[in-house]
């Protein structure tokens, strides 16, 4: 048999992968090339093949991701500026039988709501928390965030993070994983193939083990902000293996025993 | 021995031409367009006959605009 045609081969039989339907029709409002859009299609797609859709509350927070309830077509609730771990703690105490998850950027968890994420992770809430890390506060114009790698250029530090004046990046992942609460700790980043690979299966676990009640489940994501790094997206992703990665190291941090 | 060949189908009104899913293409099948969508953006879309169905390009798609077939034949 001679080999088929385009026409043969883009039939609905043949297809092995498109668009999760659990991402509304609305386009993203994200810039191009921006690892957020990826972060939200591998949450839903796990939502959906786990079947999940009906029983998943998540919290949106603020910052590029606070459009988050228009995307994923889920239960979503807005929560103040990095108050979405309280948020979700109220919303999984009355639903105990419902998947409650949180999706925060790394202004929002790791800048005005380290005090919400730290002791909501000290309680060990059997809530999921997404963490987006891309070093800067990209939705107000790329200033200087608490995560900003040293002598990285931001808008309010065009010289570079001095760390003598600014103070060093805050390495909140491994700072959760110290806590007792914590069940699963995790890193990742979504700008291969592989290692979307990865962070999917990496969500997926984040999803199973809050079923078992043993405490807080947290995978950060490290993206990039090619507009707020003010590079292409590709020329982002080559920075953010050069730069992001030998500070922030992709890998379990916490496992189950 | 059964071979696959694959196809993609790009949603050219969604795509925002970041280029991301180029380099991950193994069979170096997608490039950009030289036309513009109705956004302003240059579109990915595939240049030869190589495509396998790896699947690479849909998974990196930020916007998810990537569709991907594969079918096998003998």
């Amino acid at each position: 048999m001679s080999a088929p045609t385009r026409e043969d081969i883009c039939q609905l039989e043949n297809e092995v992968y498109s668009r999760t339907t659990l991402l509304t029709p609305a386009p993203l409002s994200y810039c191009p090339g921006c690892g957020h859009g990826t972060a939200h299609r591998l949450i839903m797609e796990v939502v959906e093949e786990m079947n999940l859709q009906a029983d998943t509350i998540g919290v949106a927070p603020v910052g590029c991701s606070v459009l988050a309830y228009d995307f994923m077509d889920i239960d979503m609730q807005q929560a103040a500026h990095g108050r979405a771990p309280a948020v979700a703690t109220g919303i999984k105490r009355l639903y105990p039988n419902k998947f409650v998850f949180t999706y925060q950027g790394d202004g929002d968890l790791a800048a005005i709501g380290t005090g919400e994420t730290i002791h909501a992770c000290n309680r060990g809430e059997n809530i999921t928390i997404f963490f987006v890390n891309n070093g800067i506060y990209g939705m107000t114009g790329g200033q200087m965030a608490p995560t900003t790698l040293p002598n990285m250029k931001t808008s309010t530090s065009p010289f570079g993070r001095d760390v003598e004046t600014m103070g060093y990046p805050l390495k909140i992942t491994e700072l959760i994983a110290n806590l007792p609460g914590t069940y699963f700790v995790s890193r990742q980043s979504v700008h291969t193939a592989a290692n979307v690979r990865k962070a999917k299966k990496a969500i997926e676990k984040a999803i199973q083990y809050q079923k078992l009640k043993k405490g807080l489940c947290f995978v950060e994501i490290v993206s990039n902000c090619n507009s707020g790094w003010k590079m292409t997206p590709l020329d982002s992703n080559k920075w953010m293996e050069e730069n992001m990665f030998p500070f922030y190291p992709l890998g379990d941090i916490k496992v189950p025993k | 021995m059964a071979k696959v060949k694959g196809a993609i189908v790009v949603n050219i009104e969604r795509c925002k031409g970041c280029q991301i899913c180029v380099p991950t293409c193994q069979q170096k099948s997608i490039a950009m367009s030289e036309a513009l969508n109705s956004k302003g953006y240059h579109y990915a879309m595939t240049i030869n006959d190589e495509c396998n169905g790896c699947i690479n390009c849909g998974l990196v798609c930020p916007d998810g605009v990537i569709t991907v077939y594969r079918k096998k034949y003998d």
